[in-house]
């Protein structure tokens, strides 16, 4: 059985054995951003043991008035060796949680926030499952002078001669297949240059660190064959943007509790998440789409919600409920739409659960398919101010994250704000 | 020099048989505990210990086998006793007799420990914890696994897991056996963490030797070549 004491000789051994020359301690700032302590192997014991102290200040999200001290924890279990590095000066990563210097979870640790909403509804029983289609572009460069420049020109599903793009996603999912991660499928997407990797459930504390991992892969691939991959969430004026369709799927007694006689081959229990998804929606998109460039994606004819409702085949629905296939009832699920492959996967996922899990315990009503409730916001600054409203995101992601969130994100739409932009120039300049 | 020759006595199956298996020693099976026997198996270098077990033997039996084999020119060392709890008594006065011991129901990691630890305190250096199963070798102490002489880059659990599986080849366990007898910590996926690491495992495997791991429909996993289970 599995103790921390035989996980740590594990890893000990493993950066013995395989030649391990740098080690990243991997963690994540509350916008989600990628962060990375490197420890060479003399220090790892002492690292894995206590942890690595560190100035909280200077990462985002996580400074405090008070003291700045924090520790990064090892998670033990997500140690993996990134394969492409070289044999003989490999380099590995192990997933961190943020603690405090007593050893009490940080609260504004995004992995440990959603740890604590996981923890909520395993104490009702439920486990939740997720599984996301990560899309994205591969790009020219990411010279943000003369544009994005997408690097094929194919369409989707497209199978295209082999070009760079087309192998490095190949090579991508390999990379990815190596480290465990599994993917479904992977395919050309519906805009030039654009591309999308469906992977395999997991458990969403697991899935939040394989975006991570996903979206450091794909850009370091991007990064080694000269070209670039972006997860910005709409780089093209009158293209379809990059989403982050979720699949999801609570269980209890390990069956999958969405499963029922309900439309659609849904639960009672399926239909109260997805009220509480379409209810919440507005008030959990500043978090699922945090940035000015998010809502750029939501708007009518991307493919996006723009709208609050569910619905079995419309595309531009919310809650989508998936066909499941003969035979593969358990593969019952719902499809939550809004998000977009630049957001925080520890908290996308904690607000997605948190508000579906609201519906069941409110005993909410599904409102009729199709019938939008509401709008989602339509610009970061609306998204911001729902938030702000909201007892849920408060419950769910605590005050220290949603104080210093509003802050930030009211200070990104403050900047931009004051933007003269292209279009304004080519539409008012001649004629005002 | 080594040798790596167990003797056995008088059978090798079960827990005892994993046990070997695991240690990667070689076991020579005498039925009975008479010595002239036990002379015919033994290698030109002679054995390395004897595990002899006591409570599938006549207990008088076993002691005199012990006292034979201590009196010998070329002594066997080290002798493990598998014992009934209710023998433990009849041991008094007699602990010369033999280096260690352990008591039924006998525990695989537990059997295979021991009779490495004394098999190296005897001397024995080539006595590596390992599992081999056709082209997949684990090697206990430095918790590398290779498949064809490939090493796999595991995550802990992934190892866990596959060392369990490879550990009880061709037996099928459940998913909460899995659970319970691998993680047995806090994960958040339910019985599904499992299907979700046999998916990794595989996929790190390689497409030729996934079906080391079979999936037995509405039962759970197998580690092993397929046969008519499998669906």
């Amino acid at each position: 059985m599995a103790s921390m004491q035989s996980q740590a000789q594990y890893v000990l051994r493993t950066v013995e054995e395989r030649g391990v020359r740098f080690v990243q301690l991997w963690f994540t700032d509350v916008l989600g951003r990628h962060k990375a302590f490197h420890v060479t192997p003399a220090e790892l014991e002492d690292a894995l043991d206590q942890g690595m102290t560190f100035d909280g200040s200077a990462i985002d999200g996580f400074s405090r008035t008070t003291e700045s001290d924090l520790l990064a924890r090892p998670d033990l279990t997500t140690f993996q060796l990134l394969p492409w590095h070289e044999p003989g000066a490999g380099v590995a990563r192990v997933f961190c949680d943020i603690v405090n210097i007593d050893g009490t979870p940080f609260e504004g640790c995004p992995r440990q926030r959603l740890r604590h909403v996981l923890d909520d509804a395993r104490a009702q029983g439920f486990t939740f499952f997720v599984a996301p289609e990560v899309e994205y572009f591969y790009l020219a460069d990411l010279d943000p002078s003369r544009g994005p420049v997408p690097l094929d020109h194919g369409s989707y599903f497209d199978l295209l001669a082999d070009d760079t793009a087309s192998q490095l996603r190949r090579r991508t999912v390999l990379t990815l297949e190596e480290m465990g991660i599994g993917v479904e499928h992977a395919q050309h997407e519906d805009a030039p240059g654009q591309h999308e990797i469906d992977l395999r459930y997991t458990d969403a504390l697991t899935m939040a660190d394989t975006m991570m991992t996903v979206r450091h892969v794909v850009k370091e691939l991007a990064r080694q064959a000269g070209v670039a991959a972006s997860f910005m969430p709409k780089p093209f004026v009158g293209v379809q943007g990059s989403g982050l369709h979720t699949h999801l799927s609570l269980w209890r007694d390990e069956r999958n509790a969405f499963i029922g006689e309900h439309t659609y081959g849904l639960s009672d229990l399926a239909e109260k998440f997805i009220a509480g998804l379409v209810r919440h929606a507005p008030e959990i998109t500043a978090i699922t789409n945090q940035w000015v460039n998010s809502y750029k994606r939501l708007v009518p004819g991307g493919e996006a919600p723009v709208g609050a409702a569910w619905a079995r085949y419309d595309t531009d629905a919310l809650v989508r409920v998936p066909s499941v296939k003969p035979g593969r009832i358990d593969s019952t699920r719902v499809e939550y739409r809004s998000p977009d492959p630049a957001a925080n996967p520890y908290l996308a996922f904690a607000v997605v659960l948190a508000a579906g899990l609201r519906g069941v315990m409110g005993n909410y009503a599904l409102p009729a398919e199709g019938e939008r409730t509401a709008a989602l916001p339509q610009s970061l600054a609306q998204a911001v101010d729902l938030m702000e409203n909201s007892s849920l995101m408060k419950e769910t992601l605590g005050s220290h994250l949603v104080e210093w969130f509003l802050r930030n994100k009211r200070a990104e739409w403050e900047a931009y704000r004051g933007q003269v932009t292209p279009f304004e120039l080519e539409r008012y300049l001649p004629l005002l | 020099m080594t040798i790596d020759v167990v003797l056995c006595v008088p059978s090798c199956e079960g827990p005892v048989r994993k046990a070997f298996d695991v240690t990667g020693v070689s076991p020579a099976v005498a039925a009975s505990a008479r010595l002239n026997e036990i002379a015919a198996l033994e290698p030109a270098k002679g054995f390395a210990g004897a595990v002899i077990n006591a409570a599938a033997l006549p207990f008088s039996e076993a002691m005199s086998l012990c006292r034979q084999l201590r009196q010998r020119e070329r002594a066997v060392e080290p002798i493990i006793l598998l014992l009934d709890h209710y023998q433990l008594d009849d041991l008094t006065f007699r602990e010369d007799l033999f280096d260690d011991f352990v008591v039924g129901p006998f525990d695989v990691s537990e059997l295979a420990t021991r009779l490495r630890h004394r098999l190296r305190r005897a001397g024995n250096e080539s006595v590596a914890a390992r599992i081999e199963h056709g082209e997949l070798s684990m090697n206990l102490e430095t918790y590398q696994a290779s498949i064809a002489g490939r090493v796999m880059d595991l995550t802990y659990m992934e190892y866990e897991l596959l060392r369990f599986l490879a550990t009880n080849p061709n037996r099928v366990f459940t998913r909460q056996t899995l659970l319970s007898r691998v993680w047995g910590y806090e994960y958040y996926g339910g019985a599904r963490t499992v299907d979700v690491h046999v998916r990794r495992l595989r996929a790190k495997l390689g497409e030729e030797y996934a079906h080391l791991i079979q999936t037995v429909r509405s039962v759970g996993y197998r580690f092993g070549a397929p046969d008519e289970y499998d669906v």
